[in-house]
C-alpha cells in the first residue's frame, strides 16, 4: 500500500505568516453613507493579498484606510481598528508621518512629478531623512534596483521622469514608494493603465518584493488576483464576503457570491 | 453550490453548453454501442458487428473535437471556480467515454468467435447486465449535464451491483466450462464481454467521482477507499 502524501505546496503559495495588519470591526463613512460595514481581517506579512470586488464595493476605501489617506477629506471618517504589529494606526494619537513612511501607496495612474528621475525618489527620502550626498544617491540607486528600473535609467538620472514609458513611470512610482523602505505596500489598481508587458514586469516585481513586504493590492483583473496574490479577499456592498488562500477562492469558493463574481455570472 | 445565473458574457454560456452537448453526445452513442453490441452478440449478426467497430471512429473524432472545445474555452475564457473544474472534468470525461466505446467496440469484435448456432446458456444472462451497464453510463452523463452531484453518487454506489454481477456470471461460465471442455473457446469469450462490461461500470464510476468534483469542489466521499480491482 501506497503511503498517499499531501501534495506539496510551493513556499510562495504558503501564507501561514502571522498578520501584519489586523483589521477589526471596521466601518468607514462617506459623509452619512456607509461605504464599509464590520470588516475584520488579517494580512499575513510576506505575502500579496488582493482585495476583488465590483464597484463600489468598498475595496479601495479599504486600502485608503490602511493608511489614512482619507483624513484629508473632513466628511470621511473611520470606526473600528487597524492593527499594524500590533498598534491601531486609527489611534489618531499614531503620527501620520510615521504611518505614511511605513504604509507605500502606488495608485492606479503614474503619478510622478514633473521633474528628473533622480529627483522623483529623493523627494520623498529628503522629507524622511537627513542623508550625505553619497548616501542619498546609494539610496537611491537601491530603490531603482529593487523596482527593476535601474538598468533602463541608470543613464539618465537626470531626464525628465515624464519621458518614461507609462510602465516604467509606474516602476518608479514604485521605487519612489520603496525609497523610504515602508513595511507595507498598498497597490490601487497598479497595472490598470499598462500595455500587457508591462504589466508582466510589475506582476514580477510584485513577486519578488513580497519577500521583504507585504503587499496588499486591490485589482479589477482577476486573473492578475490569481497569478500574484497568496491570499485573497472578496468585497461586495461594503462587506468582506469571503477571504482564503487563493488557489482555494478561485477553484472552490465557499460563498456563492464569490463564485458568480469570479466566474463572471455577476448581476 | 450551483450557479445562480448566465454569465454576463452570453457567448461564454453558449461555449459551454456546446461542450456539454457534445459529451452528451459522446455518451448517447456509447449508451447506444454498448446496446448494439449485445444485440449483435445475442443475434450473431457478424455483419453488424463489423460495422459497430467502424463507427467507433466517429466517437473518437467526436473525442478529439471535444479537446479542442475545451483547450479553447480555457484559452479564450479563462474558467474559474465551478467553470474551471466543469471544463477539467468535460476533458477527462471526454476520454473515459472514448474508452468505454473502446470496450463496446471488444463485445463487438467478439461475436465472430461465437458459434453460429447452438445455444450458450449463460448468454442470457448478459443483456441484463449490459442494460446495468450502459445505464450507468446514461445517469451518469446525466448526472454532468445537469450538474447532478446526488445524481453521479448513486451511480458510483450502484457500481457494487454490477461487480456483483460480474462475479456471479464468472461462475456461471466457470461451471459450464467444467461440464464440456468444448464450451471453454466460446466460454471465454463470453467471459471476456463480462469483463468488458464491468469495466464499463469502473469507468461510469469513474465519471461520477470527476461530476461530483466538478459540482460541488469536493471529492467523492470514501471514493478514496473504494476497492481498485
Amino acid at each position: 500500500m501506497i503511503e498517499l502524501m499531501e501534495p506539496k505546496v510551493r513556499p510562495e503559495q504558503q501564507t501561514d505568516a502571522p498578520a501584519k495588519i489586523e483589521v477589526r470591526d471596521l466601518e468607514f463613512f462617506y459623509g452619512k453613507s456607509q461605504a464599509l460595514k464590520d470588516v475584520s481581517l488579517d494580512v499575513p506579512a510576506h505575502a500579496v493579498t488582493a482585495i476583488i470586488g465590483p464597484s463600489g464595493c468598498g475595496k479601495s476605501t479599504l486600502l485608503r484606510t490602511l493608511n489614512r489617506i482619507y483624513e484629508i477629506y473632513p466628511d470621511q471618517h473611520a470606526e473600528g481598528e487597524i492593527l499594524i504589529d500590533g498598534q491601531d494606526i486609527l489611534d489618531r494619537r499614531f503620527p501620520l508621518s510615521e504611518l505614511r513612511r511605513r504604509v507605500g501607496m502606488v495608485f492606479q495612474k503614474p503619478t510622478p512629478f514633473a521633474t528628473s528621475i533622480r529627483n522623483n525618489v529623493a523627494f520623498a527620502l529628503s522629507y524622511y531623512e537627513r542623508l550625505s550626498k553619497s548616501e542619498m544617491s546609494d539610496r537611491i540607486e537601491d530603490a531603482l534596483r529593487q523596482a527593476a528600473l535601474w538598468d533602463e535609467v541608470k543613464d539618465k538620472l537626470g531626464a525628465s521622469a515624464l519621458s518614461l514609458s507609462g510602465g516604467q513611470q509606474q516602476r518608479l512610482c514604485i521605487a519612489r514608494t520603496l525609497a523610504v523602505r515602508p513595511d507595507v505596500i498598498l497597490l490601487d489598481e497598479p497595472t490598470s493603465a499598462l500595455d500587457p508587458i508591462s504589466t508582466a514586469r510589475i506582476e514580477e516585481l510584485i513577486h519578488e518584493l513580497r519577500q521583504r513586504f507585504t503587499i496588499v493590492i486591490v485589482t479589477h483583473n482577476m486573473q492578475q488576483a490569481a497569478r500574484v496574490s497568496q491570499r485573497t479577499a472578496f468585497f461586495h456592498l461594503g462587506e468582506l464576503i469571503e477571504v482564503g488562500d487563493t488557489a482555494q477562492i478561485f477553484t472552490n469558493p465557499r460563498v456563492q457570491r464569490t463564485q458568480d463574481y469570479i466566474t463572471g455570472r455577476y448581476g | 453550490m450551483t450557479p445562480t445565473g448566465a454569465h454576463t458574457l452570453t457567448a461564454f454560456d453558449e461555449d459551454l453548453r456546446e461542450l456539454r452537448e457534445l459529451i452528451a453526445e459522446m455518451g448517447e452513442r456509447a449508451e447506444a454501442a454498448i446496446h448494439e453490441a449485445m444485440r449483435c452478440l445475442v443475434e450473431r449478426d457478424v455483419e453488424a458487428a463489423a460495422r459497430l467497430v467502424e463507427a467507433d471512429q466517429d466517437i473518437d473524432r467526436l473525442e478529439a473535437l471535444a479537446e479542442d472545445r475545451v483547450v479553447l474555452l480555457i484559452a479564450l475564457r479563462a474558467p474559474m471556480a465551478d467553470d474551471l473544474r466543469d471544463a477539467l472534468a468535460a476533458l477527462k470525461i471526454t476520454g473515459v467515454v472514448e474508452r468505454i466505446a473502446d470496450y463496446a467496440k471488444n463485445i463487438a469484435r467478439r461475436v465472430k468467435r461465437l458459434p453460429k448456432k447452438g445455444s450458450i446458456e449463460p448468454l442470457s444472462l448478459l443483456p441484463q447486465m449490459a442494460n446495468m451497464a450502459a445505464a450507468m453510463v446514461h445517469d451518469v452523463l446525466d448526472a454532468f449535464i445537469e450538474r447532478d452531484a446526488a445524481k453521479a453518487k448513486k451511480v458510483s454506489e450502484s457500481d457494487d451491483a454490477l461487480d456483483d454481477f460480474y462475479d456471479g456470471i464468472f461462475r456461471t461460465l466457470l461451471t459450464f466450462m467444467m461440464e464440456n471442455p468444448q464450451n471453454i473457446g466460446p466460454s471465454t469469450s463470453l467471459l471476456f464481454v463480462a469483463k468488458n462490461l464491468e469495466r464499463i461500470g469502473d469507468h461510469a464510476t469513474n465519471i461520477a467521482e470527476m461530476v461530483y468534483f466538478a459540482a460541488t469542489g469536493e471529492r467523492l466521499p470514501d471514493s478514496a477507499e473504494r476497492e481498485v480491482p
